[in-house]
């Protein structure tokens, strides 16, 4: 029997389309940024869990600060690294809710070093989305804390160099040294198979916030091809061979009782 | 009924946020406004109304996890002392723009740099010029004595609420420190999560079918839309400033010479106006209680009978500006500052103001 | 024996062109497009929509979350 696509594409055979918890709003990030597919799977996971009307997420200052364009929770916009500060308040004001950052790695792991780590020290119960693509995207691709040595960007035009500008901060092993943080883990979102893996972590760690189980922090290693200047698929294979050497994916903390 | 304590001013401030209702403290440890913290974390709210009380990492953390208690529509604050309120400026900002309510206590200290621990009034300047970045205004209160500490966290909270805007109470070192007898009032009980919803329906309180998602955000890419954001800003201050003035005045009625000062120079002047009156000198004192809206027009009323004025503060000269633009260059306004510190006597003053008046 | 076969539909103007789909496809269905949409960019479409099985790794890779996937079982 012959089918045709139009017999296909009709509402009952439907498999796959975007969460109703993304707006309607074009994300505004670059073509190919892996931003987009990071918002989508905590969108994906909130909706599933069925708790959009319980869920406040905190946007950071960076090409995700429009965030709260595109998740349609209730959101708060913070100042540049602040979020985790943010969501202490929020989450201590309202602990039923699911309370979420979603931030880059200059808002995370530089200006906002200290209320990373000591959210993350406090053990407070929230969730924390870290999007590590080695630079500045935002303001036009600056040298961040992750940036690779010898990576070129608008401020180590010649590459980082290590003895001069510091080393790439690896703060994700950082905090999975705290006792506050319950569940650590580095994902990524460039292929079907990371984007599965990366959304059962991200799902793993908004079950943990519900079970009241501290901080649960998610790593997400992505490309900035517009930082990077390279193509999005170009950027994937130079992520795959010069950042996952540095920031390797897996987890990195798993809750005792689960590590059977 | 009435309870009568004998209380710190910062304890009594203290004790004032738990009886406001508030639901949440943040700070940072710096003197002279530490007993704050240190009273809250011995009475315990948490324990008895619930209100959370947690020690930040550093007052830039404290403020920002007050704009995240202030966008769920708690009712939240945050004290500190001259630079560690110089380190909130950009949340302070972030909370004006995105006009959040709360409530920021000062306790001010000399300066400028890490200065002294001793009181001063130096922030004046930073607390009602901006402070922050971007065309923004705080409603700003002057405490003058613990029994202001005890209530300026309810009046507070009543304009954050009603205005949708930051309050700074802008103490000093001698308020904050010093003790007086205080009335307490019965506890304003916490807002349920209903009464959040109801009272702040912009709030993020979590997403439910029947309404839109609530943001919070100061961030308006759109010059245009940026630029009305503002305006509307402006219009709100413009309301505040017809409705929300308040001040003080002390022997005015037939006063030719007037004191201006706030806070504790206020008290001092208030004994300099005594001086004064026992030599058979007619001195008044006014005393703004808030410092934005200033009264403008009481001062500028005043100066049809008043021959001179003397502003005290306790820095070079800051509050004398906003006096000046009041009285529109009709009558003389002298300056009487110490500063780094140094608390002037109710003496000293009387005599500054005596030379003021004999050398006219 | 029963055969799964599959579609997709781009949501074609809000597609960035970014080609990552391109390549996440098992079956290679998907190519870009010479025309350009409303924003200036090549989309993607099914240019061998008989191998497509509905498998979602083209949509769950795409970062604008545009291709939507529908899939039948076909008795052969
Ligand atoms: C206090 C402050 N400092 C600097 C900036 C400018 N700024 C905006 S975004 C950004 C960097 C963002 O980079 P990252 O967090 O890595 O996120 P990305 O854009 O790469 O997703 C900076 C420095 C700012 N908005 N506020
Ligand atoms: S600049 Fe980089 S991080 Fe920002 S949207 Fe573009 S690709 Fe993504
Ligand atoms: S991944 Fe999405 S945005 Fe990119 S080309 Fe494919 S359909 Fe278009």
């Amino acid at each position: 029997m012959q089918i045709s696509t139009k017999d296909i594409i009709k509402p009952e055979n439907l498999v796959y389309t975007k969460t109703k918890l993304l707006t309607d709003t074009p994300l505004s990030y670059c073509p190919g940024c892996g931003h987009g597919t990071a918002n989508r799977i905590v969108m994906e996971v909130l909706d599933e869990m069925g708790v959009q009307d319980k869920t406040i997420g905190i946007a950071p200052v960076g090409c995700s600060v429009l965030a709260y364009n595109f998740m349609n929770v209730d959101m708060i916009q913070a100042a540049h690294g602040r979020a985790p500060a943010v969501a202490t308040a929020v989450k201590r004001v309202f602990p039923d809710k699911f309370v979420f950052t979603y931030q880059g790695d200059g808002d995370l792991a530089a200006i906002g070093t200290a209320e990373t780590i000591h959210a993350c020290n406090r053990g407070e119960n929230i969730t924390i989305i870290f999007v590590n693509n080695g630079i500045y995207g935002m303001t036009g691709g600056q040298m961040a804390p992750t940036t690779l040595p010898n990576m070129k960007s608008s401020t180590s035009p010649y590459g980082r160099d290590v003895e001069i500008m510091g080393h790439p901060l690896r703060i994700t092993e950082l905090v999975a040294q705290l006792p506050g943080t319950y569940f650590v883990s580095r994902q990524a979102v460039h292929t079907p198979a990371a984007v599965r893996k990366a959304k059962k972590a991200v799902r793993k760690a908004f079950e943990n916030q519900k079970l009241n189980k501290g901080l649960s922090f998610v790593e997400i290693v992505s490309n900035c091809n517009s930082g990077w200047k390279m193509t999005p698929n170009d950027s994937n294979k130079w992520m795959e061979e010069n950042m996952f050497p540095a920031y390797p994916l897996g987890d990195i903390k798993v809750p005792k009782d689960e590590n059977i | 009924m009435k309870e009568l304590k004998l209380m710190k001013g910062n304890e009594a401030f203290a004790e004032g946020t738990i009886r406001a209702g508030a639901d949440a403290y943040f700070g940072y440890p710096i003197t002279p406004q530490s007993e704050v913290l240190e009273y809250l974390m011995a009475v315990r709210p948490y324990e008895t109304t619930g209100m959370v009380v947690l020690q930040a990492e550093s007052e830039i953390a404290a403020i920002n996890m007050v704009y995240g208690g202030a966008s769920c529509g708690k009712r939240v604050l945050t004290s500190s002392s001259s630079p560690g309120i110089s380190l909130k400026q950009e949340g302070i900002s972030y909370l004006a723009g995105a006009e959040l309510p709360c409530i920021i206590l000062n306790v001010v200290r000399g300066g400028p740099g890490l200065g002294t621990i001793q009181p001063s009034q130096s922030d004046y300047f930073q607390s009602v010029k901006g402070g922050g970045h971007g065309d923004y205004k705080c409603i700003v209160l002057a405490p003058s004595s613990v029994q202001e500490m005890y209530d300026f966290p309810k009046l507070g909270f009543e304009l954050a609420f009603k205005y949708r805007n930051p309050v700074l109470i802008l103490s000093d070192g001698i308020i904050g420190q010093m003790m007086e007898k205080v009335y307490l009032d019965e506890p304003t009980p916490r807002w349920s999560e209903e009464e959040v919803i109801k009272n702040s329906p912009w709030a993020t309180t979590g997403k439910v079918v029947d309404r839109e998602r609530n943001i919070i955000t100061s961030l308006i890419l759109e010059a245009s839309i940026q630029e009305k954001h503002v305006i509307k800003l402006y219009e709100k201050y413009k309301v505040i400033e017809e409705n929300e003035i308040r001040y003080e005045t002390f022997q005015c009625e037939d006063a030719e010479y007037l004191f201006v000062a706030y806070g504790s120079s206020a008290r001092i002047c208030q004994k300099a106006v005594q001086i004064l009156r026992e030599k058979g000198i007619k001195a008044g004192l006014l005393r703004p209680i808030t410092l934005l809206p200033y009264p403008k027009k009481a001062i500028n009323d005043l100066s049809k009978q008043i021959k001179s004025i003397v502003v005290v503060e306790m820095s070079m000269g800051q509050m004398v500006e906003d006096v000046m633009l009041a009285v529109e260059c009709k009558i003389p306004v002298n300056h009487y500052g110490r500063t780094g510190g140094v608390i002037p006597s109710p003496k000293e003053v009387a005599d500054f103001m005596m030379q003021k008046i004999k050398g006219e | 024996m029963a055969k799964i076969k599959g579609a997709i539909v781009v949501d074609v103007e809000k597609c960035k062109g970014c080609e990552v789909c391109v390549i996440s496809c098992p079956t290679h269905v998907i190519s870009m497009t010479k025309d350009v949409n409303g924003k200036g960019y090549h989309y993607a479409y099914m240019e061998n929509s008989d191998a497509c099985t509905g498998c979602t790794n083209c949509a769950i890779v795409c970062p604008d979350g545009v291709i939507s996937v529908y899939k039948i079982k076909v008795d052969a």
